[in-house]
């Protein structure tokens, strides 16, 4: 694989992705710290929302420790050269939201709908386009339809005005060809000018070489997040991911030794668990399952006395999506039932 | 036969079409008026020959002859940028509007919970809420009746295939309009409403989750007995509106986890999120034109002034 010269644009998902991991609770003193150091060491883009984008501050996703507002305000503050972007999910955060995130100085916004449900983001990624913000369509759980379809979602974020399409493998469950071929053809048939990002999550250990095939395919965004901090086994780690472009000698622009240290130093240390592929987050890389699910299965398995390994299988087979947080415990409650534990 | 009263739905689609099926069983109401705006409309085509009048000039097309016709009762099943016209010409015509579009110009109504005060108050313009209010504000109300709650939220989370374009065009009135129903009418003193879309074949059938925090302990007994006692009365117009699982007391948290399947009398049975709104507009007509024969309730005769 020859990625050479290649310019790629990095972007942090371990204040956005990794609130999944934090439950929410992230300190308004780490988020500061954590994105000086990232600014510091060179990234361009780092996002900051609650894990389920604005608005999500719910029981359904959970409450955060702080609110989108506060967060933003403190990390626009801090940072001199990265922007800031924000998550929404049409159908949990609002126009209204946006704007918000708009006023405070956010400059990227990402709107992100199931894989078929491109539709219901035309009032968001119309608005962000007029605000003039960089403005990204985010489909998610990619690896749910075929690369024809994943065209004709994007094609309609794109004519919503739209500047950049994003391919999302939120189960960490596509192998390299599937991304291959979905990002060689998203490339073929958007405009030369729609910039193309792919977004991992490490569940089956394919992060860096999935995030390497998709810029070679013709990818210009990578998500990854700092000690791969993310929902599941986390997204791809960007300071592994440094590393390998180094050697490929892509440009990408970051400082290897000081995002190895913010890895090392600020974001390792936060982590309420070690980010790694156990048992359950393997399971949601191969039943093709959102990998947020993670710790609202184990919560569930543990207060119902179920299996969250069958949980997560069996939310794979039924084919649910991302935001439906709310079918774990019912889903748990149904198994219980069914083996007279309750 | 017992008197009815009459009733014209405006808007031959989807929605408006499974209305006038379950209006023809019904033994207050009787649909006489089909109102739509191309003639080549296929479910204008069906009013037709279920014997009902139709126009495909818009409200226009009926207002001349709909007070001579007996019209007391409108259900506009279009859209809410059409929705303020239409409501004002029906009531100058000294007929009552019930409102399936998320306009809500008038007040909002969920049958089981808030349909008396609608009565009472002499309202000419009644407004449905969203699918997801229907489905879930009856069990935001059977808590907060029991204690006060802090915060109600509800999730929706509806099939691919039952979700319109105008439902996709601006999803956000759909979380907005819910949002504010759960504390008005449900009762919650903050509310919030989160809709997800499952493209999922087969289509999965309407699924709804409630949360309310409660400001005391939750009395669990009480709210048990209360849900129950408001699942029976959804029931009596929704008969698939089910408990799936809970009431589940977490501290101060109390969930329900719904199922709602509909009827499937135009619309498939998956879409219990439209069937479920096309019953409580006509369960809500129903309960006017119980009041209406009994004298209780007279119609606004508003002059055209």
């Amino acid at each position: 694989m020859d990625l050479r010269g290649k310019k790629v644009v990095l972007h942090d998902m371990c204040l956005r992705d990794g609130m999944h991991a934090k439950q929410h609770q992230i300190s308004l003193e780490q988020m500061m710290s954590i994105a000086k150091g990232l600014d510091e060491a060179g990234m361009p883009l780092i996002e900051v929302t609650h894990g389920d984008g604005l608005g999500g501050s719910s029981v359904n996703y959970g409450f955060p420790a702080h609110s989108d507002e506060e967060y933003l305000k403190a990390v626009v503050g801090v940072v001199k050269n990265a922007k800031i972007s924000a998550l929404l999910l049409p159908g949990i955060g609002t126009v209204d939201h946006l704007k918000m995130a708009a006023d405070l100085g956010v400059t990227t916004i990402r709107v992100a709908t199931h894989c078929t449900e491109a539709d219901v983001s035309e009032q968001h990624i119309g608005m962000a386009a007029q605000m003039g913000l960089d403005t990204v369509g985010f489909l998610m759980m990619t690896h749910m339809i075929e690369a024809e379809q994943i065209v004709e979602q994007a094609k309609l974020m794109e004519s919503y005005g739209a500047n950049c399409i994003y391919c999302t493998d939120s189960a960490g469950y596509l192998l390299p060809d599937q991304v291959k071929e979905r990002i060689a053809l998203l490339r073929r048939e958007l405009k030369p000018e729609t910039e193309l990002g792919f977004h991992a999550h490490h569940n089956l250990s394919l992060g860096v070489m999935n995030s390497l095939v998709a810029v070679e395919a013709g990818a210009n965004r990578i998500d990854g997040s700092v000690a791969g901090l993310g929902a599941g086994a986390g997204n791809t780690p960007l300071e592994v991911l440094v590393a390998v472009m180094d050697r490929m000698e892509v440009n990408h622009g970051i400082d290897l030794y000081k995002i190895m240290d913010v890895a090392e130093d600020l974001v390792t240390p936060i982590m309420d668990n070690p980010i790694r592929i156990d048992r359950d987050s393997l399971t949601l890389g191969y039943a093709g399952v959102y990998s947020s699910f993670l710790l609202f299965a184990k919560r569930a398995a543990a207060k119902y006395g179920v299996s969250s390994r069958d949980i997560l299988v069996e939310l794979g087979r039924r084919r649910t999506v991302g935001g439906q947080e709310d079918m774990i415990e019912d889903l748990a409650l149904d198994m219980a039932k069914a083996r007279g534990l309750i | 036969m017992a008197e009815k009263i009459k009733a014209a739905i405006i808007g031959p689609g989807n929605i408006g079409t499974d209305l006038l099926m379950k209006a023809l069983r019904s033994e207050l109401i009787e649909p006489v008026w089909m109102v739509g705006v191309d003639p080549d409309s296929p479910g204008l085509s069906r009013a037709k020959e279920m014997g009902l009048k139709v126009t495909a000039d818009g409200v226009d097309g009926m207002l001349a002859t709909m007070k001579a016709d007996g019209v007391q009762i409108c259900f506009d099943a279009t859209s809410a940028y059409v929705h303020a016209e239409n409501s004002r010409k029906v009531n100058e015509q000294g007929a009552l509007m019930i409102d399936l579009t998320p306009a809500a110009i008038g007040p909002y109504c969920v049958p089981p919970v808030n349909l008396k005060d609608a009565l009472a108050a002499g309202s000419t313009n009644v407004n449905m809420v969203t699918c997801g209010g229907q489905a879930t504000i009856p069990m935001v109300a059977a808590v907060s009746r029991v204690q006060s709650v802090s915060y109600g939220e509800i999730v929706a989370t509806v099939s691919s295939k039952s979700v319109g374009p105008g439902t996709r065009k601006n999803i956000d009135e759909f979380t907005r309009t819910t949002a504010g129903a759960v504390e008005k009418v449900g009762g919650a003193r903050k509310g919030k409403a989160i809709i997800v879309i499952n493209p999922a074949e087969p289509p999965l059938i309407m699924r709804d989750t409630i949360h309310c925090l409660t400001d005391e302990t939750p009395d669990q007994d009480a709210i048990r007995k209360s849900v129950d006692d408001m699942v029976a009365e959804v029931q009596k117009y929704v008969p698939g509106y089910r408990l799936k699982n809970g009431p589940v007391f977490d501290g101060n948290r109390v969930s329900m986890f719904m199922e709602v399947e509909g009827l499937g009398d135009f619309l498939p049975k998956y879409a219990g999120n439209l069937d479920i709104m096309t019953a409580a507009g006509l369960r809500t007509a129903e309960m006017f034109a119980e009041e209406i024969l009994a004298g209780r309730f007279t119609l606004p005769t508003i002059a055209s002034v």
